[in-house]
């Protein structure tokens, strides 16, 4: 059992989503930047689709009763790994919830990001604000076992599917950790979780707007906004001038879609977008960008390329 | 709403590009996604994990695909969508949904319209409307061929809860709210039907294509 001892801003338990259910009005969800979240499985010998812990500038504080490996991806961050210390006569530790052992009990060591490491019994996980990015994502071996929902077992901001996002004292169960396969890698290779260039994909309604739209998009920079989150980043900059008036019959649309309201500032839709909408979409990011945009701050300014 | 099963149907099918992985068929009009869905689910090709059905449109998202046989394929079974007589090869299915007509806009709903309460019932229960899309919600099916008397505007302040079961219309739209949510529809009544589970397969009830028929009773 995984106990929530803080949260930081906003922390949710994340799996690759719902797929197959748009038809149905059912937002895909899953893990913002999945490749962070499949890799922090794979650290820790979990199949990559296994729910871990999404956290939205870092600021998260587990307390662990039972030993597990866990792997941290995603927005780098300071990893605090607190053991209990040679306390004496210290039983070893039964594998169920236990008196608080106090922080003044617990020897503080240092953990990497994406690095498994071992956490023991009683012993915590202290995650700091993050150097760059905004999404770190934590593993354990086992996986995060909540009740599944629709085959999925993440948080939908959009529509509330899933768990409710963390909060101090919610106790988080982990799966069985005995059939998996064995860690095999010590460590995966650092690399940058952002960027500030994003390539598109024009369409499918670039038609919708005046020629020099997409140039305008390309053009830059587009700052995100305070106002984003998992469903969208929202952008401002130049505003995208649409030519066609009238409404767009509403049609579904994709993660990476680049929807632009009356107002001309687009929306990168993300892992909790509307499965359909009905404002135009200009362009889309190639998929191995959409991680990427999940990754910006507000305040980050970003630019697009064909 | 258009039929699209005649000769204006152009001789190639537009589809759309939207990003690397899903495309966007233009079909012009709901019956045709409607067919067109059905064609897809019925034999889905191989790397197709999303299928969405919108009044002039179909998306499909497929990851696994190779694009250039996806669109050839997806031309094909769209011409087959379009074709005369299309309409026999997809099942129907026709759901009643029993609705108490106590809503909270009912009254107003009969003065916009010039009619009285019990014609508003009167008009949305005769016809038998089709489950267009679904969007806003899970579950939340838009319901088209509303009679186009009751055709009103949404409220100008949307409520802050809409509870469970609300049966609403908007525009040429008519609804049942599938859990508690804000919305700006007006509410004719509540129906005792839960469309939407998400332990059941499938967990909506009122699916692309479904046909819905309202039915008054006591409260």
């Amino acid at each position: 059992m995984i106990e929530v001892l803080a949260s930081g801003p906003y922390a949710t338990v994340q799996d690759l989503g719902r797929p197959g259910y748009g038809h149905l009005g059912v937002p895909r969800s899953g893990a913002a930047d999945a490749p962070s979240l499949r890799l922090a499985n794979r650290l820790v010998g979990n199949p990559e689709g296994a729910a871990g812990i999404e956290l939205t500038f870092g600021g998260c504080h587990l307390g662990f009763s039972a030993g597990a490996w866990v792997a941290v991806t995603g927005a780098p961050c300071p990893v605090e790994l607190l053991v209990p210390g040679s306390a004496p006569r210290r039983l070893p530790g039964p594998a169920g919830p236990r008196p608080d052992p106090g922080a003044e009990h617990l020897r503080n060591t240092r953990a990497g990001m994406c690095a498994p490491f071992w956490v023991p019994a009683g012993g915590r996980v202290r995650l700091g604000t993050p150097t760059a990015g905004l999404r770190t994502y934590l593993a354990v071996r086992g996986g995060v076992d909540v009740p599944p929902v629709l085959g999925s077992r993440s948080t939908d901001s959009l529509s509330g599917l899933g768990p409710a996002p963390l909060a101090p004292g919610r106790l988080l169960p982990v799966g069985p950790a005995l059939t998996l396969p064995q860690i095999t890698v010590d460590a995966a290779p650092p690399r940058p979780v952002t960027s500030r260039v994003l390539r598109v994909l024009p369409g499918p309604r670039d038609d919708w707007f005046a020629p020099g739209a997409t140039a305008a998009l390309c053009a830059g920079p587009y700052e995100v906004s305070q106002d984003s989150n998992r469903v969208g980043v929202r952008l401002r900059g130049a505003a995208l001038e649409r030519v066609r008036g009238g409404e767009l019959p509403s049609e579904g649309v994709v993660a990476g879609a680049l929807q632009v309201p009356p107002d001309g500032q687009p929306i990168v839709f993300l892992a909790d977008h509307p499965p359909t909408g009905g404002y135009p979409v200009i362009a889309v990011l190639t998929p191995a960008d959409l991680p990427r945009a999940a990754q910006l701050r507000p305040g980050d300014t970003v630019r697009f390329r064909l | 709403m258009t039929g699209a099963t005649g000769a204006d149907q152009p001789e190639t099918t537009v589809i759309r590009r939207a990003g690397e992985h899903a495309l966007l068929v233009e079909t012009g009009a709901l019956e045709v996604s409607h067919r067109l869905d059905a064609l897809l689910r019925a034999d889905r090709p191989a790397g197709v994990t999303e299928i969405v059905p919108g009044p002039a449109t179909v998306l499909v998202v497929a990851p696994g695909a190779d694009p250039l046989r996806l669109r050839s394929l997806l031309s094909l079974l769209a011409r087959a969508a379009c074709a005369p007589g299309a309409e026999t090869s997809v099942p129907e299915r026709t759901v009643t949904v029993p609705v108490v007509y106590d809503g909270a806009d009912l009254a107003e709903v009969a003065a916009l319209t010039g009619l009285t309460p019990q014609e508003v019932v009167d008009r949305h229960t005769r016809r038998e409307l089709v489950a267009g899309w679904l969007g806003f919600a899970p579950g939340f099916a838009y319901l088209t061929g509303l009679d186009p008397v009751l055709h009103v505007p949404r409220l100008s302040t949307p409520r802050t809860s809409v509870p469970a079961g609300a049966v609403a219309i908007a525009g040429p739209y008519s609804a049942v709210y599938p859990a508690a949510s804000p919305g700006g529809w007006r509410l004719l009544g509540r129906s005792p039907l839960p469309v939407w589970d998400a332990t059941a397969d499938p967990p909506a009830v009122l699916t692309p294509g479904t046909r819905v028929r309202f039915r008054a009773v006591p409260g």
